[in-house]
């Protein structure tokens, strides 16, 4: 349980934070520069708000009102930065050893071994940090943090200083420690794509404000919020669990409440649960199932809201069963087709649109 | 000539001594006044710069003057220190006194830039491990500015082993108790025939200037490779 309501001010500069949710892994999106991370440095305590209260699960960390202000070194909370921040003077073991040492033994609930296996850690131990690679110095960083027993983890745009393989190879080491440990992460983000692949619960941060909070298919699927959200990215996003895998047609059937989705191959096993982001300029709609068409996916659904006018386009919103779908249409086509909230309409997704970065693991 | 020659063994073990008790005395406030410069904000801060880089521009005499007006037997620091059994007055501490307050802008000058050109966000990070802020400045801070403090150390020790204007006009040139490398090369410049032995501690002086520069050249090569940022 995560709950935070502060303000911030640093000489001109003002934050205003509120969020709460018993959510495991809680995002905070929004472009750079818009606060995110002064939140998680006053969750760690390394700016004080000037008013307001933070607590994480059963603790106080912060409250103006009671005069609670725990120093940072006793609120416990990981934090693994843009750019690792690993001491140089030590080697990987010292530093994964730094905050390990600290925690009583009694409350330590990380074991090392298992830690540097998960993150695959051991062939790096003797060496320094000046002589590992990025996607490695950021796996030493998460591990570090971890050893010190969080009770939270903050991840500030851990990815941000990767190139695109190692990008992807640190993403699927923090779902393994999403899924592993039961450890709450507050991860910060300006890709739309991580946080629908990692968070349950969103949070909208925009010029020092918490502007909106909620899962990610509630929030995704808000047309107000596309300042935020950004109007090329759209979309909405779909809880889904892996039905059964086609390896010769090289597709994965994905059930969801609604119907069923056709995906490339996705890396995960019949059962699991997986999320798709469908971005709305993917998705077109049509009256009747069109006959002889190369859209796999074929979803009926009813009309339940269509946007006003963005130059030559509108954004139809459709209840799909339990899930919510958008389509960027042009205002042309809206009309033609008369759609209104109500009525019966099909949306036609084509299988490659959901690549492997749209559907992550949840 | 032997008794010459034992002098300069003499000579060199006092100016060593002088040296080496002018940087340990000095080093303790100079890394704290270096960490005040580098990183407190406070008004007053320019003037504390300037008082700490006085010694650096004023002629070394001025220095030893003030000493002497400040630490002399009847001076309001010195009349106080006396009855502890203190006194600096031509005494070999008041050398190392007088060495200490010249070599202490470059001591501090090199540990403030090594302070200022670390990635603070590194203590940052140490704290939320859950060190706090003593145990930062030791297992952190400290360490990886040592390549910093090594380098003001071997500096104010080559401006200790220098020293001569302040050292004399404060604590005189006494043979055996004072009188360090440059004051016995000055002595001797003023006698007829001591050229010889002027030459002689002179070149005493170049090899140790030139053992100090080698130490930290090899230090400095040290310190790169494991205080290096990542």
């Amino acid at each position: 349980m995560i709950d935070v309501d502060i303000e911030v001010r640093r000489g001109g500069y003002s934050l205003a934070a509120r969020f709460a949710t018993p959510a495991p892994v809680v995002a905070l999106f929004g472009r750079s520069g818009s606060g995110k991370t002064t939140i998680v440095q006053a969750l760690a305590g390394l700016v004080t708000p000037v008013s307001g209260r933070i607590r994480v699960g059963d603790a106080t960390l912060f409250d103006a009102a009671a005069g609670v202000n725990l120093p940072p070194e006793r609120r416990r909370i990981g934090y693994v930065f843009q750019d690792a921040l690993l001491f140089p003077h030590l080697t990987v073991r010292g530093n994964l050893e730094y905050g390990e040492r600290l925690v009583p033994a009694a409350e330590r609930y990380v074991d090392r071994a298992h830690i540097v296996g998960l993150l695959g850690l051991g062939p790096l131990l003797d060496r320094r940090p000046a002589r590992l690679s990025g996607g490695e110095r950021q796996r030493v960083a998460i591990g570090r943090a971890l050893l010190a027993s969080p009770r939270l983890l903050l991840m500030d745009e851990p990815l941000a200083s990767l190139d695109i393989p190692r990008k992807a190879e640190i993403l699927a080491y923090v779902e393994i420690l999403r899924d592993e440990l039961a450890i709450p992460i507050v991860y910060v983000s300006h890709s739309i794509e991580e946080v629908t692949r990692l968070a349950d619960y969103l949070v909208l941060v925009s010029e020092g404000r918490t502007v909106a909070s909620g899962t990610v298919a509630e929030l995704m699927g808000r047309a107000d919020l596309e300042p935020i959200t950004g109007r090329f990215q759209a979309g909405s996003v779909i809880e889904a669990r892996v039905a059964e895998h086609d390896l010769d047609g090289g597709l994965t059937a994905l059930d969801f409440d609604g119907g069923r989705l056709l995906v490339p191959v996705v890396d995960s096993l019949p059962g699991e649960r997986v999320r798709v982001r469908l971005r709305a300029r993917d998705v077109a709609l049509a009256l009747a199932p069109p006959p002889g068409t190369s859209f796999l996916n074929v979803l009926e659904g009813t009309v339940t809201a269509v946007s006003a006018r963005k130059g030559a386009l509108v954004d139809v919103t459709l209840a799909v069963g339990g899930a919510v779908v958008i389509s960027r249409i042009s205002q042309q086509s809206c009309d033609r087709l008369a759609l209104a909230p109500g009525k019966r309409a099909y949306a036609l997704v084509k299988a490659v649109a959901l690549d492997r970065h749209a559907v992550g693991f949840a | 000539m032997d008794a010459a020659g034992a002098d300069t063994w003499g000579i060199i073990g006092l100016s060593l001594k002088v040296a080496f008790w002018s940087v340990a005395a000095s080093l303790p406030p100079a890394v704290a006044v270096a960490w005040v410069l580098a990183r407190a904000r406070f008004p007053g801060k320019v003037v504390l710069d300037a008082v700490v880089h006085l010694p650096l521009v004023l002629p070394p005499v001025v220095v030893g003057f003030g000493l002497l007006l400040l630490l002399g037997r009847n001076g309001p620091l010195g009349s106080l220190l006396a009855p502890l059994g203190i006194t600096f007055a031509f005494k070999w501490t008041g050398a190392a006194l007088a060495a200490a307050v010249m070599g202490f802008p470059l001591l501090v000058r090199a540990v403030r830039l090594s302070l200022e050109s670390m990635d603070v966000r590194l203590e940052s990070a140490a704290r939320t491990l859950g060190a706090g802020r003593w145990r930062v400045f030791l297992t952190v801070t400290l360490p990886i500015i040592l390549p910093g403090i090594a380098t003001g150390m071997l500096l104010s020790f080559a401006r200790s082993l220098g020293e001569f204007g302040a050292t004399i006009t404060f604590v005189s040139n006494i043979p055996g108790e004072t009188q360090t490398l440059p004051l016995a090369i000055y002595g001797f410049t003023q006698v007829p025939g001591g050229e010889a032995e002027a030459l002689r501690l002179s070149a005493v002086s170049v090899a140790i200037s030139l053992v100090a520069l080698a130490a930290s050249e090899w230090l400095a090569r040290r310190g790169h490779g494991a205080g290096a940022r990542p």
